[in-house]
């Protein structure tokens, strides 16, 4: 049970360092500090056993959220009750000591959660068996990866079930053979009823985990309700956002590098993703069939110029890419001071998880021939899980599965499925 | 309450206390031996050069060791007035981490500072002991005089240390000019000289030095082998229940910000 009233909390800013030491001899009548809210009258509550998820953009007060339900930092006004037992996972790390094991760490962030020496010994084998840290469980933190560390914090922080756990963007590090474990071990927890709020970028994991959302943005409360319904409002709103500005350069906005190259002849001027209603977004679910609008001005005369469409994955590999060229779509001659409106329309058969967009102009097949314009990460978007098949990989293949019953005897022993013979 | 929940978190406590010696001797070749080498040598540069090399003789007294003990008697427990202090300056600058990143009472670090330089104390005060043993001038009953005398001279170490180690987050000034305040402090103090050597109207400065008394009396005890004068240190439980106060105010009352400034 979480009880959160009326929460604020305020950074204050010093112009510069006397002025502190003015305001306190001043008994804080004089208050030279510029506020930075980071939370603002947010006010909720989360019964036992919920799954709570914090959306909302950088800045929008979530990890402070989760600091203060964590404890670790004290809010300016308004109350937070927490019943039971909290294990909280902020960022990284547990603020281990690089000089020792992985093993005295372990005791130490154990003996941090409030366990008695008794228990302490009690979970060790727990942490070490989940971990999977091996040999290296013994060396000192020092020589750990990045995601060997965070295994081990998770591992000891969810040693024992607590009864809320807070977890801010913490497995989003570490191998996908770790998250999934993470994932499982939480879905565990959650199913023998333990609170769970959960801070996370990745849309599809809050769809996947939570049973409602919290949208936060500049420190207020904006919405609450189902993760489906606060996610199509933050992308509401993200998509308002982009109106406002000249052209949709999202991914440049989230300080992502840009690349953009070419003899600058013809210019990519606008790029928007949006959905069936013409509605431009960030966010689609599996399947819905999209619409990528670009426009390009020309400055000089080409004859049929290629559009060229390439998505890649996260990590920056090319899912999926092709061209007006292919498509055996050109626009015949374009002129000097002429744009062209170009849509590629298609369901958006991806698995869930962040893509960029990457357009080009060019003559041709390909962009070596002659590049008017190339625009890395034009724009990036979220594909989130939607209500049909559960499946992993970025590519949605649409499946069809029949499933038969007869006597294994038919089947001559040996024989089976090892070897692809024939079925009868 | 906070005593409670420093009990609460006593596996923690304890654990950071090990750990922190475990931490100084991690990469070392003799490991925890230096628990006992260093202060050792101490104890051994102390008596054998004053006694022999330098022949210093506390005044009145002829007896070769007299001085050395008289030194020891007053240099140990300032380093462990000292110590205190200058952790506790530190304190949570060095712990930002865990501050940051994990909730557990906060007052815990300044409780594992003390118990860590308390058993710093008790390993070289041990030694010294059993050279005043060893040499046939262990002081007898008076020796548990010390107790008290320690506790108030701790806990006003505590208290000023919290106060000065909270102030030290928002203004690092603070530890820099302790650092030299402590200098001419331990100078101030009859711990190297002896007080009967200082001239008349330095006499009365001295009485203004809360740890002037206490050190006498620890001189006392281990140099003379008598019981100090109770009535003299009224003052100090004063004092050090109004540190304790004062530090622990501090404590809470800027807690909360302390951690957004680290």
């Amino acid at each position: 049970m979480i009880e959160v009233d009326n929460l604020s909390k305020r950074y204050k800013r010093y112009p510069q360092r006397w002025a502190r030491l003015g305001e306190w001899l001043s008994g804080g009548r004089w208050a030279p500090y510029e506020s930075r809210w980071a939370l603002r009258g947010v006010s909720f509550s989360v019964r036992p056993g919920e799954a709570l998820g914090v959306v909302g953009a950088n800045g929008a007060g979530k990890s402070t959220l989760l600091k203060i339900l964590a404890g670790t930092t004290v809010p300016t006004s308004g109350s937070v009750a927490i019943s039971g037992r909290v294990a909280a996972l902020l960022e990284l790390g547990l603020g281990f000591h690089p000089d020792f094991t992985g093993r005295q760490n372990a005791v130490v962030g154990c003996q941090m959660l409030g366990m008695s020496p008794a228990e302490v010994r009690a979970c060790l084998p727990e942490v070490v068996d989940f971990a999977e840290l091996g040999d290296v469980f013994d060396q000192p933190l020092r020589s750990y990866s990045t995601g060997m560390q965070m295994r081990l914090a998770f591992s000891v922080a969810t040693a024992v079930r607590p009864d809320v756990l807070i977890v801010d963007e913490a497995l989003s590090v570490g191998d996908v053979y770790f998250q999934h474990k993470g994932i499982r071990r939480i879905r565990a927890f959650r199913e023998a009823g333990t609170t769970m709020l959960f801070v996370s970028h990745d849309l599809g994991a809050v769809k996947a985990l939570c049973d409602r959302a919290l949208l936060l943005d500049g420190g207020h409360l904006l919405h609450s309700g189902t993760p489906a319904a606060v996610i199509d409002y933050y992308n509401a709103l993200v998509a308002q956002r982009e109106d406002a500005g000249p052209i949709s350069q999202t991914g440049s906005a989230e300080g992502r590098t840009v690349t953009r190259s070419g003899n600058g002849l013809a210019r990519i001027t606008a790029v928007e993703m949006c959905d069936a209603a013409a509605r431009a977004r960030q966010v689609f679910q599996v399947g819905e069939a999209v619409q990528l609008r670009c426009r390009i001005d020309f400055f000089t005369a080409v004859d049929r110029p290629t559009i060229g469409l390439l998505i890649r994955d996260r990590l920056g590999s090319d899912v999926f890419g092709t061209n007006s060229y292919h498509l055996d779509r050109s626009a015949e001659c374009v002129q000097s001071g002429e744009s062209l409106l170009a849509t590629f329309t298609a369901p958006l058969n991806l698995g869930p998880g962040s893509y960029s967009i990457t357009i080009a102009v060019h003559t041709d097949r390909t962009h070596e021939e002659r590049s008017f314009d190339w625009w890395d990460r034009a724009l990036v978007f979220e594909v989130v899980p939607n209500d049909a098949y559960h499946f992993v990989g970025t590519a949605r293949l649409p499946v069809e599965l029949t499933l038969e019953r007869r006597p294994t005897a038919s089947l001559r022993s040996g024989d089976g499925l090892q070897r692809p013979s024939p079925l009868p | 309450m906070l005593a409670r929940a420093v009990w609460q978190y006593r596996g923690f406590v304890w654990g950071m206390v090990s750990r922190e010696f475990q931490a100084r001797y991690l990469q070392s070749l003799l490991g925890s031996a230096w628990m006992l080498l260093n202060p050792a040598a101490m104890i051994a540069i102390y008596t054998v050069i004053f006694s022999q090399v330098m022949r210093a003789r506390l005044p009145g007294q002829d007896d070769a060791f007299a001085y050395s003990i008289y030194l020891c008697a007053g240099l140990l427990t300032w380093n462990f007035f000292a110590e205190v202090i200058v952790r506790s300056l530190t304190v949570f600058l060095d712990n930002a981490a865990l501050l940051k990143k994990a909730s557990f009472p906060r007052i815990s670090l300044p409780v594992v500072l003390l118990l860590s330089s308390s058993i710093n104390f008790a390993i070289i005060f041990a030694l010294f002991l059993l050279v005043l043993l060893a040499t046939g001038r262990f002081p007898g009953w008076p020796i548990v005089a010390l107790i008290p005398l320690l506790a108030l001279q701790q806990a006003f170490a505590l208290g000023l240390g919290t106060l000065l180690g909270v102030l030290n987050v928002f203004f690092r000034d603070v530890a820099q000019l302790v650092l030299v305040a402590l200098q001419l402090w331990f100078w101030l103090t009859p711990i190297v000289y002896s007080s009967a050597i200082v001239p008349e109207w330095a006499q009365a400065a001295l009485a203004w030095n809360p740890l002037a008394p206490l050190v006498a009396g620890y001189q006392q005890i281990l140099v003379a082998g008598t019981w100090p004068p109770w009535w003299q240190f009224r003052l100090h439980l004063v004092g050090a229940l109004a540190a304790l106060a004062l530090g622990f105010l501090a404590f809470d009352r800027l807690s909360g910000e302390m951690v957004d400034e680290l």
